[in-house]
């Protein structure tokens, strides 16, 4: 009895201990950036992608990574490593994303994440940009009689996935109608699918260029549509830890090129002979101009490589979400010159 | 008592004392180590720790809830929503878990073929199968065998199965507490009664029939106050609304979601196969001359059952069925899979990633759980020694 309340006297010093350490800690972060020596020396960018998602981050039966969030990453390797194949993809849950990021795991996180206050100010994560201007929207059988969410009644279920914006917004949204609803939020994107199919659920509740992609995965399609309504914004972008500037300033950057570089035209099978270009703003892009890469350590062809390698936004985004039929009106989407919202700070 | 081994002992008493006061002290320092290098980590990345967190607007709803909760409470009240739909799928488990499989354990010592056979072919089959399989299988096979809203299948137009839950009536009570202290009152006495009736059978051997009177009792009582108590009882059927041209849904009554009943259907028929090894065990493990013994001062069959054989058998049967009710209870955190409101999806799952808290939320979900193992643990082994031999 004496040797065990002995033990427990220990253990209550340790404990005690231990506050005590908790206390301190805490440091500044360097000027130099360590993620991309790190980056460097391993050879390869460790990126951080979806379980699979058509159009953003979906792996073939070979293993090669597609999307447009894959295009960040590649991107990012480009500039970094000269080869936009040296990517380490590690696909991962909506859980499991940021506590991989701020963990250390991955370097960077391109995974249809939406940029919020609190994800972006409280968790040690930084929103570099955002690739992809999503919304959330509402699925529901054709023969339900549902046109509009106006149609919606107390009483209504709805199915999403849990630990994603959407369970907030779906909240928000039916008490500001005043709707009596009933939640059901499963772990996986594929059960809500199969749930919703069932009819254990009169509507199906998520970004809308996923409840596009999902509504393949329908026993029939046909039989279902999404509704016109948009509840919430939904910007999708690349995140990166908190604490390295010059890394985010890297990603960013390599986003920042893509959409540039579509705004002036140049694309993977013209940039090299731009070199010689009139117009400055496409010489810094293709680097034959300023000294732009320095600024993050890197030469000053990062930028053409990207365009070589990956494409500009225009061309990415073609390729993964308008010819796969996903969705090819690129509405929000589009360049500012061309009526969309896309719009990046010069690269000057 | 082995006097030689006690000397022994008391000699290398400080021999003994020194390596194990060392391994302490390792212990603690690595613990040291691992706190002071996730704290730096922490630091380094720029997250803070704290549970401040838990006094926060949840700002996400939940299905299916035992207390009052809408988004608008703290994620305190989240957690506990979680926790109790844990505790009650855990409980609903073990309830029919035991009663299944002690049915299925004693089936399959029947002299009837075919009962026992079934048994045995109900032990192998289900407990060879994973579980999450089996949630996955009475998940969907349900939903999908289940009718739509609109064609639910009808019990007596009082109650209502279809593919989003099962709808009964709900109770509405008028002075519900005097019923509460009737049934209570009813347990006091069969308590007195039954110590009443073994004094009697120990001093004078003298039988009396305790089960029918406490039947009696359980049910008399309440009926009394509903006759004189001014207790009333009323219910509220389910009723079936139009939403729009093809979405129904039942308002009013209680909702048992889908989720629950596969759940909870999962974890029973998967654990009871485990509970009827024990029991057949248990029940194995008796010595024949004991039940010979029995019969032999003729004891009817029932007796000999339950006044010499479960007695001996329960020795056997309790410790491992604790761990089965264990294994239940840690099981039930596979709920996240198929969308059923527990602790996991809800705590861990949702609060998780909208706060970001991962090492204060996952230490929080560990300790409940080792909570409840050990509730239950301290439970089992109460019941246990209660039951086990007492040596005069």
């Amino acid at each position: 009895m004496i040797k065990s309340i002995k033990t427990w006297i220990l253990v209550g010093f340790a404990s005690l201990l231990l506050v005590a350490c908790g206390q301190g800690g805490g440091g500044a972060g360097s000027k130099k950036s360590k993620t991309l020596d790190n980056t460097k020396k391993a050879g390869f960018v460790k990126c951080g992608v979806s379980q699979g998602l058509p159009g953003f981050s979906n792996a073939d039966e070979a293993g090669n990574w597609t999307g447009i969030d894959v295009d960040v990453c590649r991107a990012v390797a480009a500039a970094v490593l000269g080869d936009a194949d040296k990517v380490k993809y590690t696909p991962l849950s909506a859980k499991e994303r940021f506590t991989a990021l701020t963990s250390g795991e991955i370097d960077v996180l391109a995974r249809n994440t939406t940029w919020t206050l609190s994800r972006d100010a409280d968790i040690g994560l930084t929103f570099v940009g955002v690739n992809f201007y999503d919304g959330q929207g509402f699925m529901v059988r054709k023969a339900s009689g549902i046109n509009s969410v106006n149609d919606f009644r107390d009483g209504i279920s709805a199915c999403t996935n849990t630990g994603t914006t959407t369970e907030l917004n779906m909240r928000d949204f039916f008490n500001s109608k005043n709707i009596k609803y009933e939640p059901i939020a499963f772990e996986k994107a594929d059960e809500v699918v199969q749930a919703y199919d069932a009819g254990r659920c009169d509507t199906y509740t998520t970004d809308k260029s996923g409840l596009a992609a999902q509504r393949t995965k329908l026993s029939n399609p046909d039989e279902h549509k999404v509704l016109p309504e948009t509840i919430s914004k939904e910007p999708l972008g690349p995140v990166v830890r908190q604490g390295d500037s010059v890394w985010e300033d890297i990603v960013r950057w390599s986003l920042n090129t893509m959409i540039e570089a579509e705004e002036y035209g140049v694309n993977s099978s013209n940039a090299s002979s731009l070199k010689d270009s009139d117009n400055p703003a496409i010489k810094r892009l293709v680097g034959a101009e300023g000294e732009l890469g320095a600024a993050f350590g890197l030469d000053n062809d990062w930028s053409l490589r990207i365009i070589e390698q990956v494409g500009n936004y225009g061309e990415s985004y073609k390729k993964h979400i308008a010819d796969t039929g996903i969705l090819p009106n690129r509405g929000p989407n589009e360049l500012w010159t061309k009526g969309g919202i896309l719009y990046v700070p010069p690269a000057r | 008592m082995n006097f030689k081994n006690l000397k022994l002992n008391l000699s290398n008493k400080n021999k003994d004392l020194i390596p194990q006061i060392l391994t302490v002290l390792f212990l603690i320092l690595v613990v040291i180590y691992f706190t002071i290098n996730a704290q730096s980590n922490m630091g380094n990345r720029g997250i803070s720790f704290g549970f401040g967190f838990l006094s926060q607007e949840s700002s996400f709803d939940i299905t299916f809830s035992l207390i009052d909760y809408d988004g608008s409470h703290t994620y305190a009240r989240a957690f506990l929503v979680g926790l109790l739909n844990t505790i009650l799928v855990s409980a609903i488990g073990i309830f029919f878990a035991t009663i299944l499989g002690v049915t299925i354990g004693i089936a399959r010592l029947s002299q009837n073929y075919l009962v026992a056979k079934s048994a045995e072919w109900y032990v192998e089959i289900f407990r060879n199968i994973p579980l999450i399989l089996q949630i996955f299988f009475w998940y969907f096979a349900a939903l999908r065998a289940l009718p739509l809203t609109v064609d639910s299948i009808n019990f007596y137009d009082i109650s209502f199965l279809n593919v989003k839950g099962w709808y009964v009536p709900k109770f509405v009570w008028t002075n519900f507490s005097i019923f509460i202290y009737s049934i209570i009152f009813a347990f006091i006495l069969i308590y007195f009664l039954a110590k009443y009736a073994q004094n009697q059978r120990d001093k004078f051997g003298k039988q009396i029939p305790t089960l029918y009177i406490s039947i009696l009792l359980i049910i008399g009582l309440p009926f009394l106050t509903f006759l004189i108590g001014g207790v009333s009882l009323s219910f509220e059927i389910p009723e079936l609304t139009q939403l729009s041209k093809t979405v129904y849904v039942y308002r009013g009554g209680v909702s048992i979601i889908p989720e629950l009943i596969s759940l909870a259907l999962a974890l029973s028929m998967y654990t009871a196969t485990f509970i009827a090894e024990n029991v057949r065990a248990g029940i194995l493990g008796v010595s024949k001359g004991q039940k010979e013994a029995a019969a032999s001062i003729g004891l009817t069959k029932g007796q000999i059952l339950k006044l010499v054989v479960m007695p001996q058998a329960l020795r056997i049967i309790i410790p491992p069925t604790t761990n089965q009710y264990l294994n239940l209870t840690k099981n039930s955190s596979l709920a996240a899979a198929i969308a059923y409101p527990d602790i996991v999806l809800v705590f861990a799952g949702t609060a998780l990633m909208q706060t970001g808290r991962a090492i204060e939320i996952i230490s929080i979900t560990m300790l409940t759980y080792l909570s409840l193992s050990l509730s239950i643990s301290v439970f089992m082994n109460w019941y246990n020694k209660k039951m086990a031999i007492k040596e005069k």
